[in-house]
């Protein structure tokens, strides 16, 4: 009950309201009157068929709508999931709002989600994004079942893809938690997951939480503590992930979410990650990965562009971070022709693996060493771009492992960096 | 005649040395008010290199800039430079106190000047120290905005925070030191003045499709069209 201080007295009497629950589903929200209504009706529907004896609960976190999205959640009425016949809900079906601020958080919306299922005594919780309009019901016993039904205390979804979508999780995120941490997690910061109410409590009792983790990345820092606490985690299938456009100016952001936030861990976790060798895969079920070939355009020029652009104009930020040997290959290869240019695997790897020391020595802000990743990053998807250009899901998938290989194989590198550097 | 040179000179060596023997004291007290000086400011030296050495310093110079600046001057790193300049100031302090226990009329004035200026000096030195490091991360804090932004000439747009910053920064510290108070003033507002102005009009002339684009999407909310590259990286 560590966490009651952090709830509304509004929303404590709601919660008392509640009483026990077996499940909570929570759901962060901000201005999504758009996708929210479906989402709330694919969710009870989901409860109704997978748990239909379990006491829920679906817990609204919003951070300051302005278009009514917690009203549409909690008039979502029941009748309106049951558009099948022999589905009845056994127990009443609670729906809850509570704004937590006027402007969105990630860390502060999971940190009132774990208080409310802390409070609740919940034994599974599943956070779902309201951004997924392609959300299915089932989704819902996908994600709790592992956890209701097999104790497991965390489950990640995997998805089907487009082979070009998510390249900061398929070239970064996803080898280098890989090799650091040795589990085979596709989806180490999802938007959606579920997890035990025991795994939820200890989190939330975590004593580094005010040190960071309330900012954005909250989910990745909610996998990695999984991990730090040998917690049993698994994935799951769920289908397709709807494409979300961002603009190119959204890789910052995205990079502080996933690099920033594994860096950040590297100094507190040494212990962990040193320690491991190799990797295994993690229980899953369904499909690890699925790919699609749609054919997209792509302005591969522009990405070459600013990673030339980015390698001239921040020589000087460089010299700080990178060793002089990765330093002159990377002023090779931002000379090279749009055919002929490769960023290497291995040069990549030791570049990612040079900017995590560098963060760890806090050489300069570390926000800016995490921005100055972005521009070699886009001429990292610049290669994986070319390189699979008329790939299939098999080659495509290939190209993923063998990145990840390499990130395993170059941890000692790492390890040398990171010595050297205390 | 003879008796009467031999008593005036021995009146006036007697005269000496009564005042020798007043300032002689005096002498012993300086030269050991300037002995004592030296070994405190040495300790004090000593002592101040260690903690800069143990709080990282050069690192926070070089992060200000101020570590390229030294090492283009041929001068050695900060912590040193910052040690052997507290050393000096402490020894000089103690010799002007040692100087002014002579009693020596007109110098004792001067030297409560010099007193008086001395936490001055220590304030511009800090303003100045603060303002590099501020300059170098907002200059690179634009650069790399501007990279990612992919703004042309980010250089450019880098070094105009820095000049910015610089000037205002040395601006203050020279009003600080009481050195030229007007002319600086004036200086500062005719330089922050033409850089503004140049500012203005480079961005009227050469960015006036950047502005109305700008003003566009921020009042107008003219709906950006798609562009073919963006992926979601996540």
């Amino acid at each position: 009950m560590a966490e009651e201080s952090l709830l509304t007295d509004e929303f404590l009497r709601r919660l008392i309201n509640v009483g026990e629950v077996d499940i909570l589903v929570g759901l962060p929200t901000h201005n999504n009157a758009k996708t929210i209504g479906p989402i709330v009706q694919k969710t009870q529907m989901g409860i109704l068929r997978g748990f239909p004896r379990e006491r829920a609960v679906i817990v609204n976190v919003d951070g300051g709508s302005r278009d009514g999205t917690p009203e549409l959640i909690t008039g979502v009425s029941i009748g309106d999931a049951r558009p099948i016949p022999n589905l009845y809900a056994l127990r009443t079906m609670h729906a809850i709002s509570t704004r937590y601020g006027s402007t969105p958080a990630s860390g502060v919306a999971l940190r009132t989600i774990l208080a409310a299922a802390e409070l609740l005594r919940a034994k599974a919780c599943v956070v779902l994004s309201a951004e997924s309009p392609n959300m299915e019901p089932d989704w819902l016993p996908k994600l709790l079942n592992p956890i209701y039904r097999e104790d497991f205390d965390l489950v990640t979804p995997t998805y089907r893809r487009h082979k070009f979508e998510g390249l900061l999780i398929s070239n970064l995120l996803y080898p280098m938690t890989r090799a650091l941490y040795g589990f085979r997690i596709r989806e180490a910061a999802p938007p959606e997951f579920g997890f035990s109410g025991r795994f939820g409590s200890q989190f939330l009792a975590q004593n580094g939480w005010a040190d960071g983790s309330d900012g954005g990345g909250i989910q990745l820092y909610f996998t990695l503590a999984a991990i730090a606490g040998k917690c049993r985690i698994c994935q799951c299938f769920l289908g397709e992930k709807s494409r979300v456009e961002r603009h190119a100016a959204d890789l910052v952001p995205a990079l502080r979410q996933t690099a920033g936030v594994l860096f950040s861990t590297l100094g507190p976790e040494y212990g962990v990650w040193s320690a491991v060798e190799g990797s295994e895969p993690v229980p899953t079920t369904g499909a690890e990965a699925e790919v699609l070939l749609d054919p997209v355009r792509i302005n591969r020029k522009r990405l070459r562009d600013m990673f030339a652009a980015g390698v001239a104009e921040l020589e000087s930020i460089f010299q700080s971070i990178l060793s002089p040997a990765t330093q002159t290959e990377l002023q090779r290869i931002a000379h090279q022709g749009e055919e002929e240019f490769r960023y290497p695997a291995e040069l990549w790897v030791k570049t990612v693996y040079e900017f995590a020391a560098s963060y760890h020595k806090s050489v300069i802000s570390r926000d800016h060493i995490v921005q100055a990743l972005a521009p070699l990053f886009r001429g990292r998807a610049f290669t994986f771009l070319i390189e699979n250009r008329h790939a299939s899901a098999d080659k495509v998938e290939t190209d993923i492992e063998a990145l990840c290989v390499e990130f395993e194989r170059l941890k000692p590198y790492l390890l040398e960096l990171w010595k050297a550097k205390e | 005649m003879r008796e009467m040179i031999f008593s005036e000179l021995s009146q006036a060596l007697h005269e000496m040395a009564r005042g020798f023997a007043h300032l002689l004291p005096r002498l012993i007290v300086m030269l050991i008010l300037v002995l004592l000086g030296w070994a405190i400011a040495y300790a004090a030296k000593v002592a101040l290199r260690s903690i800069l050495r143990l709080l990282k310093f050069d690192k926070l110079s070089q992060n200000a800039g101020a570590s390229q600046l030294l090492s283009t001057a041929a001068l050695p790193s900060a912590t040193e430079m910052l040690s052997r300049f507290v050393f000096w100031v402490a020894w000089v302090g103690f010799i002007l106190l040692g100087v002014s226990v002579l009693g020596i009329l007109g110098l004792q004035e001067q030297i409560a000047k010099v007193f008086l200026f001395l936490p001055r000096l220590f304030v511009a030195m800090f303003i100045m120290f603060f303002g590099l490091l501020a300059a170098s991360f907002f200059s690179r804090a634009a650069l790399l905005a501007a990279v990612n932004a992919n703004i042309p000439s980010p250089r450019v747009l880098s070094l105009a925070v820095r000049s910015i910053i610089v000037v205002f920064v040395l601006s203050v510290v020279f009003e600080e030191l009481g050195l030229a108070e007007q002319t600086m003033l004036v200086a500062f507002g005719i330089a922050f003045g033409a850089l503004m102005l140049g500012l203005a009009i480079a961005f009227g002339m050469g960015g006036r499709d950047l502005a109305r684009r700008f003003l566009m999407e921020k009042i107008v909310r003219e709906h950006k069209p798609e562009s073919e590259d963006e992926l979601s990286p996540l």
